[in-house]
């Protein structure tokens, strides 16, 4: 990575005794989409916060472009900052509102004109620059807001959860228009949300947050496929959570055993014969069989069609549930709760987790 | 049970308060529009003569200046009041309604004559300032205009801050953070983003402070000893002191008249339904 613009260094915040930071290290590059992902608590506002300026911090610091920016007030840091809620000024129009930056810059009257109409175009709300905020609807609200938080060449644009007030076909359209709009602009995204979907959509890299610290960071792609621990594995996507005994093997190809199935894992992960380690295994990578077919027999327990995929529930002896995952086109088996099925999957398909 | 029309259960239930305004109120008012044209004889005499008369000029000004400036006083210690109230979350935020409610359950008469035992010439504030030496004579705090406008503040107060503080909660401390993530200082962002969303609040606290200081009697009577004669207590000496029911009434008439504009010109800035009828 090139000089990170910014920097955060062994961030921590109580709020009495829990920690709503615990030791946040992150370095976030130039014309970057980085997503902070976490459930509520997690932490991941309060981090944005204390990026920017809100709130401060109780241990840590923060460097823009190795300035030291920890003490500084919100308006001296120059980020532009879209809220959940908007935050539209309701007392003044949508010029006044996306010009608001540069009129507090003391920029000419010509240029704020010129700059506002031209942030106007980027969201495609020129029309719209003479009404009040109160008459917009949240999709077009939320434009502004994002014009307003542009209009000035903020060095970084902070976004907290910004599609979450808005219904979810529109919700989509604005996660396009989003990372349109990032690539446009070059500027250095740090998106807030706890929706998977935007997450995985939109960023560069993710930043999964949990108890005020960082589980797992990376692009979308090796998030998904690569998570290192149960929460990741949980949160982002579903997984299916397998116990299971190494018998042999060395390298990367392990024989592996669970409740009686036997199985190969192919794996870079080292592991131990005699060891039990816990699998993680995506509901796509699942395969479903008729009895035998497979090395895991079962009983289907529930279907759910969702259009082009259809989520099948299936019981092992044991009680231990697998969620498979197929396209709805696969008609080789037609799935009906009471069925037996077998279950299987590719050597290299499960994750070895960390250890809890 | 037959079911009654909706319109007909309404009207039963708005009915037995309506007579009572009725009767009481808008009638007797009638008579002392009448009263104002007919005694002691019929015409706009009374008028004329309040026209030509320098006391009742004289009272009017006091009038509205007592309440001009009672208004600002309140709007000034209101805000302040509402602003600390809203913008900082503590545990003492009910304890601190509540000190602003509390005066309502206490009667005008009685936080009247307290404002006499404090301000009098031997009252508390005089007796403590000469024991420490800072005045050498007692200051005249009252039976002048100063005491009634120290009183009047006071009593008015709650007025000003409840409005006021309804309309502060209701804005998002969302918008001042917004306002300084776009690089406006604490001040600026006070100025210009939360100033303009209180305006509501504090022209409806306004309004509410200034007409009810227009009519406003027990108080200015009590501090002003008869020397701050506003137009509330002009009327009473008319009708109690020389039995001069014409020019009273037709002094009743021009204060309710002038009240009147008053809310009508405010209308034109303020949405009175939401003002008076309203609260959230």
């Amino acid at each position: 990575m090139n000089e990170p613009i910014l920097s955060i260094k062994n961030a921590v915040k109580r709020y009495g005794p829990v920690n709503a930071l615990d030791g946040v290290n992150l370095d976030v590059a130039e014309g970057e989409f980085l997503t902070l992902l976490g459930p509520s608590g997690s932490g991941k506002t309060t981090l944005l916060s204390a990026i920017a300026g809100f709130i401060a911090l109780d241990e840590g610091q923060l460097a823009l472009r190795s300035a030291d920016i920890t003490g500084k007030p919100p308006e001296h840091r120059d980020f532009g900052m879209v809220f959940q809620g908007y935050a539209l000024f309701p007392t003044m129009t949508v010029r006044e509102n996306v010009g608001f930056p540069l009129k507090i810059r003391k920029r000419s009257a010509s240029e704020i004109e010129k700059r506002v109409n031209e942030a106007l175009e980027m969201v495609q709300m020129s029309a719209f620059a003479d009404r009040m905020p109160s008459q917009l609807s949240g999709g077009q609200q939320q434009r502004i807001a994002l014009a307003r938080a542009m209009s000035f060449d903020p060095q970084i644009l902070l976004l907290d959860e910004p599609l979450s007030a808005l219904d979810k076909k529109l919700r989509a359209d604005l996660q396009w228009e989003l990372k349109d709009l990032h690539q446009k602009l070059g500027v250095t995204f740090i998106y807030v949300t706890h929706d998977q979907d935007e997450a995985l959509s939109m960023s560069d890299r993710i930043v999964i947050l949990k108890d005020g610290a960082i589980q797992q960071e990376g692009d979308p792609n090796t998030l998904y496929d690569q998570p290192r621990n149960r929460f990741v594995a949980d949160f982002l996507g579903k997984s299916n959570f397998l116990e299971a005994a190494v018998v042999a093997g060395s390298g990367a190809s392990f024989q592996c055993e669970t409740k009686g199935a036997a199985f190969t894992l192919d794996t870079q992960t080292p592991c131990r014969e005699g060891e039990t380690i816990t699998l993680a295994l995506r509901p796509e990578r699942l395969r479903l069989g008729l009895p035998g077919e497979e090395f895991v027999p079962g009983t289907v327990k529930q279907v759910s069609y969702l259009g082009e995929r259809c989520q099948v529930l299936v019981t092992r002896e044991g009680g231990d549930e697998f969620l498979v995952s197929r396209p709805t086109w696969k008609t080789d088996i037609t799935p009906t709760p009471g069925l037996q099925v077998s279950i299987g999957w590719d050597a290299d398909a499960p994750v070895v987790l960390a250890p809890a | 049970m037959p079911r009654v029309n909706e319109k007909v259960s309404y009207w039963m239930l708005v009915l037995p308060a309506l007579a009572i305004m009725v009767c009481f109120y808008i009638l007797p008012v009638l008579g002392i529009w009448e009263i104002a044209f007919t005694e002691p004889e019929t015409g706009v005499g009374n008028f004329v003569k309040m026209a030509g008369s320098n006391a009742v000029k004289t009272s009017f000004v006091i009038t509205f200046r007592v309440a001009a400036i009672t208004t600002v006083g309140c709007l000034i210690l209101g805000y302040i009041v509402a602003y600390a109230i809203s913008n900082f979350a503590t545990r003492l935020t009910p304890l601190m309604v509540a000190l602003v409610i509390l005066p309502f359950w206490v009667s005008v008469l009685i936080r009247s004559f307290s404002w006499i035992v404090l301000l009098g010439r031997s009252g508390l504030v005089n007796d403590a300032l000469m024991h420490a030496e800072l005045i050498e004579r007692p200051l005249r705090l009252m039976h002048n205009e100063l005491g009634v406008l120290i009183a009047m503040i006071h009593v008015m107060l709650p007025f000003a801050v409840l409005p006021m503080l309804t309309n502060m909660r209701g804005i998002s401390g969302v918008y001042v953070q917004a306002a300084r993530s776009l690089g406006a200082s604490e001040w600026t962002s006070f100025r210009q983003v939360y100033f303009p969303q209180t305006m509501p609040g504090v022209l409806s606290g306004a309004l509410l402070v200034f007409v009810l200081s227009l009519g406003f009697f027990v108080t200015p009577a009590l501090l002003g000893g008869g020397r701050v004669l506003m137009i509330s207590e002009y009327i009473t000496y008319q009708i109690q002191e020389f039995l001069n029911w014409g020019l009273g009434s037709a002094l009743s008439v021009v204060l309710l008249v002038a009240t009147a504009l008053v809310l009508l010109i405010a209308a034109r800035f303020v949405n009175l339904r939401a003002t008076l009828l309203e609260r959230k």
